[in-house]
């Protein structure tokens, strides 16, 4: 399954959100902040804590099941008497649930996380970005395995000179991606899509912001 | 517009570039210095562009001066910094203004430099570049639109020798050479056997090709590059040999190495030309030639 990936911000940094804030409501997810234990419950109370040590009024937590879903709506419905006892909402979901909380409450919103990337979870608490949804997919010529993504300069056409005992240059934990594209490439007997030259790539496949409409006869 | 790098290329002779770095600044002295050094000395002097991704006065600037001091410009642009409208702009300004030489390279990672949160670029890669350069050539820019007023240059790329693993390097030099690279100029190289065997494949190709030599000022520069520099190696018996120079001889012993390095490349006819890159030791260049017989 594809998870938001998150970081907590500093808690300096959470601190000058916070300034002039005195009663606060916190909201946490229980899907992928749980998983990068940035925003489950024990984060959550984790900072309820550290709140109130620093004189922060807590009006009360809220861990939202799916924070990005639509259900969101009634959930915070419930919790509203305590949610209207606050001035800011704390929120320590990715930046898909602190923007579907926005839309349902005229209060200030704070992140307490920095969602990262979409990614994949490869181990126990292991994630990868694997897809940054370019627009114009190239994993047919690749062997499966995404150069725009995996590789730190999104080159198409095969590695640069960083490249280092099949690592990256900006880090040598990080698989050079072309490293394994050859590889792939090699077993599949398809070493011939590699040394095929490719353009200039369309950025502007889907201008930003994305913005898609299923056509009308294929809604039902 | 003449085009004197391409017809030093073309004419048979052992070719010979070296390299100037822009200062971080306005304040030329330095660089003007090193341009009258070896603007003389040398087929042709490259321009590195904000290299190792640290912020500097642009190599087209740099190009610029050396025109005017009457030598010979290798324009370096990395795809780091500039969008392909940024890059094509840049060319038909070189070009306008006399700079036929140009080196398309991809650039470093912008973490490994001094503006560590910058945004990198990266619209185009080095092969894609030299495709761009070609398709300027034929007056049409990327867009499809027509030019009024083409550009012509001698284009050239870089490749690793000792990249491990090679393969992948080598399909990506390939497609260099088939987007439109004239000549190459190596990542350096230290172990010349091994280098000559890498010229026995690259003969095939229609490119000239330039061995690239850093000179070694110490047994530990030679250490830290093994460590940290991707696809270069100096063998330990280099290493110590640098390390076996008596005190304060270090700078002098590197010169005799490298000195000795471009005779035997030339000697031998092992490849078409050296680029001698003496980083922030361009003074030695000179010397480095008289070693070299040269």
């Amino acid at each position: 399954m594809i998870r938001s990936i998150t970081r907590q911000k500093t808690e300096a940094e959470i601190d000058q959100l916070l300034e002039g804030l005195g009663r606060i409501f916190i909201i946490g997810c229980g899907t992928c902040v749980t998983l990068c234990r940035t925003g489950g419950e024990p984060e959550v109370k984790e900072m309820k804590d550290k709140l109130s040590k620093k004189a922060k009024m807590v009006t009360g937590t809220l861990i939202l099941p799916v924070a990005c879903d639509n259900l969101t709506q009634e959930a915070l419905k419930e919790f509203s008497p305590q949610i209207s006892q606050a001035n800011a909402l704390l929120i320590m979901t990715c930046a898909f649930g602190v923007q579907t909380v926005a839309r349902q409450m005229l209060l200030p919103v704070i992140p307490a996380l920095d969602t990262l990337f979409i990614g994949k979870e490869k181990g126990l608490g292991q994630f990868d970005e694997i897809c940054t949804q370019c627009g114009e997919c190239v994993l047919g010529q690749t062997g499966g395995i995404c150069p725009v993504t995996s590789c730190h300069k999104g080159m198409v056409n095969g590695p640069c000179g960083g490249t280092n005992n099949g690592k990256c240059e900006i880090d040598p934990e990080k698989d050079c991606a072309w490293t394994l594209i050859h590889r792939r490439l090699e077993e599949l007997g398809q070493l011939h899509l590699m040394k095929r030259y490719q353009g200039p790539r369309n950025h502007q496949k889907e201008p930003r912001p994305g913005k898609y409409f299923v056509p009308l006869g294929e809604r039902s | 517009m003449a085009h004197p790098f391409r017809q030093t290329l073309q004419s048979g002779k052992f070719v010979i570039t070296s390299e100037v770095g822009p200062p971080k600044g306005t304040n030329l002295d330095k660089m003007i210095h090193h341009i009258d050094l070896l603007k003389d000395k040398v087929d042709a002097l490259n321009l590195t562009d904000h290299q190792s991704s640290v912020m500097r006065f642009p190599s087209l600037g740099a190009a610029l001066i050396v025109k005017e001091r009457g030598g010979e410009p290798i324009l370096q642009m990395t795809c780091r910094d500039r969008n392909r409208l940024a890059l094509q702009a840049d060319l038909l300004f070189a070009y306008q203004r006399g700079i036929t030489n140009v080196l398309c390279l991809t650039g470093d990672s912008i973490v490994v430099g001094d503006h560590k949160t910058a945004k990198a670029v990266f619209d185009l890669d080095s092969s894609q570049l030299l495709a761009t350069i070609r398709s300027l050539e034929k007056g049409k820019d990327l867009g499809g639109s027509d030019l009024d007023g083409a550009v012509e240059f001698c284009a050239g790329a870089i490749v690793t020798p000792e990249a491990n693993p090679l393969e992948p390097q080598l399909i990506k030099f390939e497609k260099k050479i088939e987007a439109g690279a004239e000549f190459i100029q190596t990542q350096a190289v230290y172990d010349l056997d091994k280098f000559a065997r890498f010229m026995n494949y690259a003969r095939q190709f229609p490119v000239k090709i330039l061995a690239g030599v850093i000179l070694l000022t110490s047994a530990r520069m030679a250490q830290y590059m093994n460590k940290n520099v991707p696809g270069v190696f100096v063998p330990q018996s280099l290493i110590d040999e640098m390390a076996g120079a008596p005190k304060g001889q270090a700078l002098a012993k590197g010169i005799e190495i490298t000195g000795r390095m471009v005779r035997r490349l030339k000697e031998e006819k092992i490849c078409d030309g050296v680029h001698i890159m003496a980083i922030g030791k361009e003074e030695v260049v000179p010397d480095i030639l008289k070693a070299a017989g040269i």
